[in-house]
Parts: C-alpha cells; structure tokens; sequence
C-alpha cells in the first residue's frame, strides 16, 4: 500500500466527535442543500404551472407512456446501485477469503457498471423527448410551462449526467483497488437522491392532470 | 459508514430484501401510470397521487439510503433541508394564489 493510500486509511478511522464519518456527514449535509435546490425548481414549476399564455401546452405533448418507461428504467438503477454497494461490502469483509473476495468484487462492479448503464439510458430518453419538444415547437423561452419545464427536468438530467461520471470513475478506479465501501455509498447516496427528485418530478409534471 | 454500521445494515437488508422493495416500487409505479387513464375526480386524484410518490419516496430513502438503520443525525441534515423545502413550497403556492386571485 503507498503512503498516500495508508494516510487516507488513517484518516479514514480516525475518530470524530460524533462518531460519523466526516464524508458521510459532509454527503447528507450536500443533500439536505439539493433538497432546497431542486424544491425550489419544482416550486416555480407549481406557481407557473397553467399560466403559459402561448402553447404547446403540456397536455398536448407531454408523452406518458414513454416517460413511464424511463422512470421504470431509473428506479431499476437504484436496484443494480444498492446491489453493487453489497458487492462491494461484502468483498470488503470477506478477511484473508480470496475467491470470495474476488467473487463479491466482481459482482459490486457489474451491479455498478448497470446502474450507469440504466442512468445513461435514462438520459437517452430524456434527450429524445427534449428533442420532439423542440420538433413540436416547445424551446426555452416558448412560454411559461417550456422555461419551467427544461430548467427544472434540465437540471435533474445533469445532476444524473454527473451521477453516471461519478459511477464509471468508481467502476474504473475499482481495478486499482483505490475503492472502498464508503465511496461505493456516497456514489450510491447521491444517486438515491436523483431518483427520489423524479419520483417527485413524474408526479408534479407529468401525472397530475394540467 | 462504518464497518460496524455496515454489517448492521447487512443484517437489516439482504438481496432479496432489495428486490422485494424494487417490486414494491415497480407495482407503486405501475399504479401511479394507470390512474392517467382511468377517469379518477381531481379531487381524489391528486391526494392518490402524492400519497402514492410519498411511499416510493419513503421506500428508497429508508431502505436504499439506508436512513432507516444510520445514525439520525443523517436524517436530520437531510430532513431539515427537506423540510424548508417543503415550507417554501407552500408559502409560495399561497403567495401567489392569493396574488392572482
């Protein structure tokens, strides 16, 4: 093990005053903020929901069954990411158990290397159906429903963008054997979180009648 | 987390605990779909609808984050956040349904 790998284990047990981990501490803090960020998305939705002036309205181009899809597709990611993070503890605690180990490790990656193939799907359809808003007319500026619409799903499509970099990044640095549970779970936590921002998001927008 | 609290969420939550809390999210899923075309009042639909989100919401946090076994002070930070939010949301929504009559 290199220094810098034996001075971030050291820090990493390190005690602290209450008993947490900073890096967890520090990922529910970062979340409690993305609670307001995208709240305050899904309010100006709210207030402006049905006061577009101009069309196309949302009822004539919102696509359900489609979106019903990639919601499934995204909640189906968070299946593979707590699956890959039990791969991932399970190699972790394995001891002097090799094969095991090798086994579990082998698992968490697969799990991992789906969730960012469910995430990068996800995308796939949002860029699609941004894509027949514009074919029917609807950009950024159109009117009320179209600015509130992209900012806010906009928004939520990088923050799954980046979810997916994240994910590969661990995958990759998994085969250095740089990863440890934690990282697979503040991976995991951050994705978690933008799949409960759809659950909400899929509600607000796209079922309840406009 | 800690090894210790990970082998205390181990004990909580197995693979098969996982995949039965995904099937309970599919159905959930499944059922928010279908009430877009069944004709349901508005007024029925939309409490339906939020209760409906609430219990994924609910599910994933608890179980996929893990809030139901770590420490509170992680539902705390998150909850506080979540709670403004919430708070802002309907002094807006009541702001502005006031201002536009």
């Amino acid at each position: 093990m290199s220094d810098a790998a034996v001075a971030h284990e050291a820090q990493e047990e390190h005690p602290t005053s209450t008993g947490l981990n900073h890096r967890k501490i520090l990922m529910w803090a970062f979340l409690g903020s993305e609670c307001i960020f995208f709240g305050s998305l899904i309010t100006t939705y709210l207030v402006y929901r049905g006061k577009s002036v101009v069309g196309p309205y949302p009822s004539e181009i919102l696509n359900i069954p489609l979106t019903s899809i990639s919601t499934f597709v995204l909640l189906m990611s968070s299946l593979a990411m707590v699956l890959a993070l039990a791969g991932f503890e399970r190699a972790a605690s394995a001891g002097a158990n090799e094969d095991r180990k090798r086994r579990e490790l082998q698992k968490g990656r697969f799990w991992l290397l789906m969730t960012a193939v469910l995430g990068t799907g996800f995308l796939g359809f949002q860029a699609y159906e941004f894509i027949e808003f514009v074919h029917h007319g609807l950009g950024l500026t159109t009117n009320l429903f179209g600015t509130t619409f992209f900012v806010l799903t906009g928004f939520h499509g990088t923050h799954v963008g980046v979810g997916v970099l994240w994910l590969v990044s661990i995958l990759v640095l998994s085969y250095f054997g740089k990863v440890k549970p934690l990282d697979v779970e503040l991976g995991g936590l951050y994705w978690h979180f933008v799949d409960i921002v759809w659950i909400i998001i899929f509600t607000l927008i796209y079922l309840i009648p406009h | 987390m800690s090894t210790e609290a990970a082998h205390t969420d181990e004990a909580h939550a197995t693979t098969g605990h996982y995949v039965r809390i995904a099937i309970v999210l599919t159905v959930l899923t499944i059922l928010e779909v279908a009430t877009y075309y069944v004709a349901i009042p508005f007024a029925l639909l939309v409490p339906l609808l939020l209760v409906l989100a609430g219990t994924k919401f609910a599910l994933v946090v608890a179980y996929y984050m893990h809030l139901r076994y770590d420490s509170k002070l992680f539902s705390g930070f998150f909850f506080f956040g979540f709670t403004i939010e919430i708070l802002l949301l309907i002094a807006l929504m009541v702001l502005f349904g006031i201002r536009s009559g």
